[in-house]
């Protein structure tokens, strides 16, 4: 067994944390603030390289593997959740499927600009009336000679309505009774974008409600097999949870970090807050709690890196991750006290930010169902 | 045009620096970075290079350990690094160093050198002065803006009082202060690239330099004692009753900082 990141993955690790400190994290608290999406940052992290990273070089990817992806993911969400998922939804849920299943043709019209960071892909899955069973899809596309027309509304969509958006991919359900995945390109007519949520939790990151209104998009946009779009979703999914691992990580670590920070310079009752082992100790099993988290995420990585299977690896990491990145927010909070509770303080947002983890791509309820199915069980 | 920039690994600023308790040096570990003033240098160079078709290769004098702090610079974009690695020059001065930077960098025949002001391990601030001596190079140090215009060096030379406008014609040594550039951010592809890029580590031997002209014998100096920084005195509390404020004020007038 080896752990140790070889010498790229912690070069790597050294830029984008420089980075995020930064061009990132001196501005995150007023992007919160303002619900808002820094166009230039993100072109600045395409310019990193960072939209690119798992993918062929063929298509100006890095070439490199899905851990250096995580590597970025939790550097960003270290400082800017916002930023993560708007790094991890463009890579695992934008460029991914196109990478995945699409034609040649196709990523070569599509994926130049997503890995580059010029243009972000979004995907359009979740549906007002349907999340987690995504089966319910109520979206319909028919053909019209050599076209689909797409009818039906999406809800919650990450990066589908900023001036980067490239292309939305559309799950919905054709005549053969399956669904399929379609594209549809900005400006489409009957494309509808709604206007932006006010979220709770990462504001500064894009999400909208779209409408498919009498959608017309080429034949040529159905992307992999027709009514194979909710089998070609759920192994997508896979690669995401990961991701969101990895972004749980870096939130997890900068609660802990903040928090140890504060219980070493503020005293009360003449001493550190930290000398006291209701405080320390709870800082002691977070920091067990994160590392352990780290491990499942990077393995999960490492074992989709090395071809092997990784659902239940990917459920597992994404399920601690995310629970540990939320119970982290709420102990940094507590260990700031008053203080944790005011917006400008970073343990007020990142506990916001923590929040959702436990919900996107997949909530925790279904990362147990797939890993309680994993024990054979007939859950 | 061949642009030679001058760099350093160090050891990380951010961990505590220890001292040698018998030779007064400093320890160096295996894994030490790149200075970070060096990344001014640096993207002037790439700069440089850029608009005029030329290579930036890096010069350094240390022992390399992992290389890191190299591939650090490396992957901003430098083409090549020459790093004098010799346990021969263990315990060299300034003027050491600058004699072997300049036999390296005359070595490359570069038709630029390019320096920070000074290092932020050892803060001696007369190498980059020295390597132009050696090289019988005009130096334009202290530079915050840089233009070329053919073989035309123009260099805004930062002063107490404002800056002066000097020039020099290539061949030429600049020493660059931070904030004359924004540096770049290494990219992926960069970071991937750098670990293929040559890293050339002659001995002082290979340079053709004497071993009594380098090392602790060459330097002609002997570091005798070191001692810790004082501890910062307490300073002065001013407690704020409404007047707070006059009391900062005369502090800063009698400090002549206003």
């Amino acid at each position: 067994m080896d752990f140790a990141l070889s010498d790229e993955h912690q070069a790597f690790r050294r830029v984008v944390r420089s980075f995020a400190e930064s061009e990132i994290a001196p501005h995150a608290a007023r992007w919160d603030d303002e619900h808002h999406f820094p166009l230039d940052v993100v072109r600045a992290m395409g310019d990193l390289g960072l939209f690119g990273i798992p993918f062929p070089e063929e298509f100006g990817g890095g070439g490199a593997d899905f851990l250096m992806f995580c590597i970025a993911v939790e550097e960003i969400a270290r400082v800017d959740a916002s930023l993560a998922i708007t790094l991890e939804a463009a890579v695992g849920l934008g460029a991914n499927p196109i990478h995945h299943f699409g034609t040649a043709e196709q990523k070569g019209r599509w994926l130049p600009d997503l890995l580059a960071g010029r243009a972000l892909a979004a995907f359009a899955l979740t549906e007002p009336d349907s999340g987690s069973d995504a089966g319910a899809t109520r979206t319909k596309a028919v053909r019209d000679g050599d076209e689909w027309v797409i009818d039906g509304t999406k809800a919650f969509i990450t990066n589908s309505g900023t001036a980067m958006t490239s292309l939305i991919t559309v799950t919905a359900r054709t005549p053969d009774g399956g669904i399929s995945t379609i594209v549809v390109e900005s400006g489409t007519p009957g494309l509808v974008i709604e206007p932006a949520y006010r979220k709770m939790a990462w504001r500064a990151s894009d999400t909208h409600g779209v409408r498919f209104e009498r959608c017309r998009v080429p034949r040529g946009n159905l992307l992999g097999e027709q009514g194979r779009g909710l089998h070609q979703f759920l192994s997508i999914l896979d690669d995401g949870r990961i991701a969101i691992g990895a972004m749980s990580v870096g939130i997890a670590s900068a609660c802990l970090d903040h928090a140890v920070a504060y219980a070493t310079h503020r005293s009360a009752f003449g001493r550190p807050i930290g000398a006291n082992q209701g405080l320390a100790f709870q800082l002691a099993d977070l920091q067990v709690a994160v590392e352990a988290a780290r491990l499942l995420t990077y393995r999960a990585a490492w074992l989709r890196d090395q071809g092997r299977p990784f659902k239940q690896a990917a459920a597992q990491a994404k399920l601690f991750a995310s629970e540990t990145a939320v119970d982290a927010g709420r102990v940094a909070t507590q260990v700031f006290g008053g203080a944790g509770v005011m917006e400008a303080s970073p343990v007020a947002r990142f506990y916001r930010d923590a929040k959702i983890l436990e919900i996107g791509e997949g909530t925790s309820e279904i990362q147990r169902l797939v890993i309680a199915r994993g024990l054979g069980l007939p859950v | 045009m061949k642009i030679a920039v001058c760099v350093k690994q160090i050891p990380d600023p951010a961990t505590p620096y220890a001292l040698d308790p018998i030779t007064h040096f400093v320890v160096r570990p295996a894994e030490q970075v790149l200075d970070d003033t060096d990344r001014y240098g640096i993207e002037l160079g790439l700069q440089l290079a850029e608009a005029s078709g030329g290579t930036v290769t890096l010069v350094s004098m240390s022992p390399v350990g992992n290389l890191q702090g190299i591939r650090q610079a490396l992957a901003m974009g430098a083409d090549k690094a020459v790093v004098v690695n010799d346990p021969a020059l263990r315990g060299s001065g300034a003027l050491v160093t600058a004699r072997v930077l300049a036999a390296a960098i005359a070595r490359e025949e570069a038709d630029l050198v390019i320096t920070g002001t000074e290092s932020t391990d050892g803060y001696a601030g007369v190498v980059p002065q020295m390597i132009a001596e050696l090289l019988d190079l005009p130096a334009l140090t202290f530079a915050r803006k840089v233009t070329l215009e053919g073989t035309t060096l123009k260099v805004e030379r930062q002063t107490a009082g404002g800056y002066d406008e000097v020039e020099a014609t290539l061949p030429a040594l600049i020493s660059v202060t931070s904030g004359a550039v924004e540096p770049r951010y290494p990219t992926f592809k960069g970071i991937m690239q750098a670990k293929q890029k040559p890293v050339d580590q002659p001995t002082a031997a290979d340079l053709g330099l004497e071993p009594a002209t380098v090392g602790a014998a060459g330097s002609g100096q002997v570091i005798s004692e070191v001692r810790p920084a004082p501890e910062r005195s307490g300073g002065v509390k001013i407690k704020d009753e409404g007047e707070a404020h006059l009391e900062i004020v005369k502090l800063l007038e009698r400090a002549k900082v206003i």
